[in-house]
């Protein structure tokens, strides 16, 4: 009787270690994200005391055009930093584990795939400044190869004109995202049992076709992770635009993060931009909780 | 072992094609390589592409010596490990409540933990900035270091939690009704079994850092605070006349991640699929 009493007790001052992480965690992210959301309810210039306004600044961003652009953008980065690597992560990722590791030796998969991660680890503004100068007009290196291989009219001033700068952007985003989404599915493949594999083999499926009835489906877990970080990295992109274009030119390359970050620290209308920041961090919560629902339920049906 | 036997053409076509693959993905960084230590002359001669036929090395001295990079090594340093050990102490004892002490509301913390993870930067930047400022603590050093080691701790009491919910249950009950406390536990049963892993999470603690780029911007605006990210992003524009020595600034912009990446190569495969897979 005593000793439950006892663990009982013991069980609850678990409770103090979790006080300094969760305590100092509500009070500076959620301390600031509630601050956050008020400023956006106020007209301020980040000096004397902000004013009241309601709802404006969410009624003016409706009509704003740089803000249904900025989110448009971060779609096509949704299509370029999370989609178009995860279809290509798969087919990549199977063919080293299929091909390379079985038939050359774990050094070869090796080399690839660092080869492949290595973009990952690069700060991104780092990523940017190397880009900007590789797609660099008149002495770049990509302009220079594509005269050199005939193609003189596709050298471009890629990031000078808004019909290519998304383009290139995106070009880069790929090269960046390619190793992470490579490295995780080959990790859930070494996970799988390749008792089913080998079974489809000797009935005479086609790679192929036990990548796409086998391994695909086998990744769920893996899939639904990979789509929901690299989708999330997608609506926060802002350093490349930082370094690279500014959003411009125009509004070509103006996402959500640098817009916000504009409208705080280079017009001064902060309670603007604590909006743009809101209705993204909004976004982003539905979109995080959605996916967790989608990979729960596809868990109970497996 | 078996699939040996018979290799065929298609192997090859693939390994022909991958490696390929990876060469185009290594070019940029190799073409910043041979520019940074190719002679302006030879790079208007023979353009961006060739080799150089005398290697200069006096572009990354004067690059160097130019945005102090000593200083700011030193900075991103200071703050990439002091983030690390706070990010990982305050994750661990979080996640020891969480996946040993299995306190009540354990989902909710978790639950909160993985919304805010996805809470963007912009969405705190300005409120940190107008605190920071009333603190004292704005252009600051110890400012980011406090903001990255509480941020990290979402993430890493998310990860090291599922990592302890499958902490083996006989050692603990062993531990219990010997009357061991909690801390006792912690600190003679958990924390030696779980070091490899609390090492995993500092290593990608430091990398994360290390990269981060927003909030250095806002929070540290003199010239000696700045970390190598950060110098790197606000002083390209100066080099814009000159090619091989925007080529030198990438090369010592990059460098020091990848150096560290090679050497801690292992290690953050393993945080990075330990993250992916629950």
């Amino acid at each position: 009787m005593r000793s439950k009493v006892s663990q009982a007790n013991q069980m609850r001052s678990y409770y103090w270690y979790a006080i300094p992480g969760v305590g100092a965690f509500l009070t500076l992210v959620g301390g600031s994200f509630a601050y956050n959301i008020y400023l956006s309810f106020n007209d301020w210039q980040g000096i004397g005391t902000p004013a009241w306004v309601g709802l404006k600044n969410y009624k003016e961003l409706l009509h704003d055009h740089t803000f249904w652009i900025s989110f448009l953008h971060a779609i096509e980065f949704i299509f370029a930093m999370s989609l178009a690597p995860t279809a290509m992560g798969l087919i990549i990722g199977a063919l080293i584990y299929d091909f390379i590791a079985k038939h050359f030796g774990n050094t070869v998969s090796t080399f690839l795939r660092v080869s492949l991660y290595v973009p990952q680890i690069i700060a991104l503004p780092v990523v940017g400044i190397l880009w900007s100068w590789l797609l660099s007009p008149n002495v770049g290196a990509i302009n220079t190869i594509l005269r050199k291989i005939g193609l003189g009219n596709l050298a471009l001033n890629w990031l000078g004109q808004s019909s290519t700068a998304m383009f290139a952007l995106s070009i880069m985003m790929i090269w960046i995202q390619l190793g992470y989404t490579i490295v995780i599915f080959i990790s859930g493949m070494s996970r799988l049992d390749p008792y089913l594999d080998e079974a489809a083999q000797l009935d005479g499926a086609t790679w192929f076709q036990r990548f796409k009835i086998i391994t695909i489906p086998q990744l769920f877990p893996e899939i639904s992770v990979v789509l929901l970080t690299t989708t999330v990295a997608a609506l926060k992109v802002f350093g490349p635009v930082y370094v690279m274009t500014n959003g411009g030119p125009g509004d070509a390359t103006q996402v959500p993060a640098f817009f916000s970050y504009f409208n705080f620290f280079s017009t001064l209308k902060v309670g603007y931009g604590a909006s743009i920041a809101t209705v993204l961090a909004g976004l982003l919560t539905i979109l995080a909780i959605g996916l967790l629902r989608f990979q729960r339920k596809m868990g109970q049906l497996r | 072992m078996s699939v040996r036997r018979k290799r065929g053409v298609a192997p090859y076509v693939v390994l022909v094609g991958l490696v390929f693959m990876a060469l185009v993905w290594l070019f940029p960084m190799y073409v910043a390589f041979i520019n940074s230590f190719k002679p302006e002359k030879e790079f208007i001669q023979n353009g961006v592409l060739a080799l150089p036929h005398h290697w200069d090395l006096s572009k990354f001295g004067k690059f160097w010596s130019e945005v102090d990079f000593t200083k700011k090594l030193m900075n991103s340093i200071q703050v990439s490990l002091c983030v690390a050990i706070i990010g990982v102490v305050l994750s661990f004892l979080t996640a020891y409540a969480i996946g040993i002490g299995r306190v009540k509301g354990r989902i909710w913390i978790l639950g909160f933990f993985m919304v805010a993870f996805t809470i963007p930067q912009e969405a705190l930047i300005y409120p940190l900035y107008s605190v920071s400022k009333m603190l004292n603590l704005y252009d600051n050093i110890w400012s980011i270091i406090i903001i990255f080691g509480v941020i990290s701790t979402g993430f890493g009491t998310y990860l090291l939690s599922s990592v302890l919910t499958t902490f083996p249950e006989e050692l603990l009950e062993a531990a219990r009704i010997d009357g061991a406390s909690p801390w006792r536990i912690l600190r003679s049963i958990v924390l030696p079994l779980l070091r490899p892993t609390l090492f995993v999470l500092a290593t990608m603690f430091f990398i994360f850092t290390w990269n981060e780029f927003l909030i250095p911007l806002v929070m540290l605006p003199s010239n000696n605070n700045q970390t190598v990210t950060l110098s790197m992003a606000v002083t390209a524009g100066q080099f814009t006349s000159d090619p091989t020595a925007r080529a030198a600034a990438a090369l010592i912009g990059f460098m020091p991640s990848v150096i560290f990446f090679l050497i801690f190569q292992r290690t953050l495969m393993r945080g990075i699929t330990l993250g992916a897979v629950k």
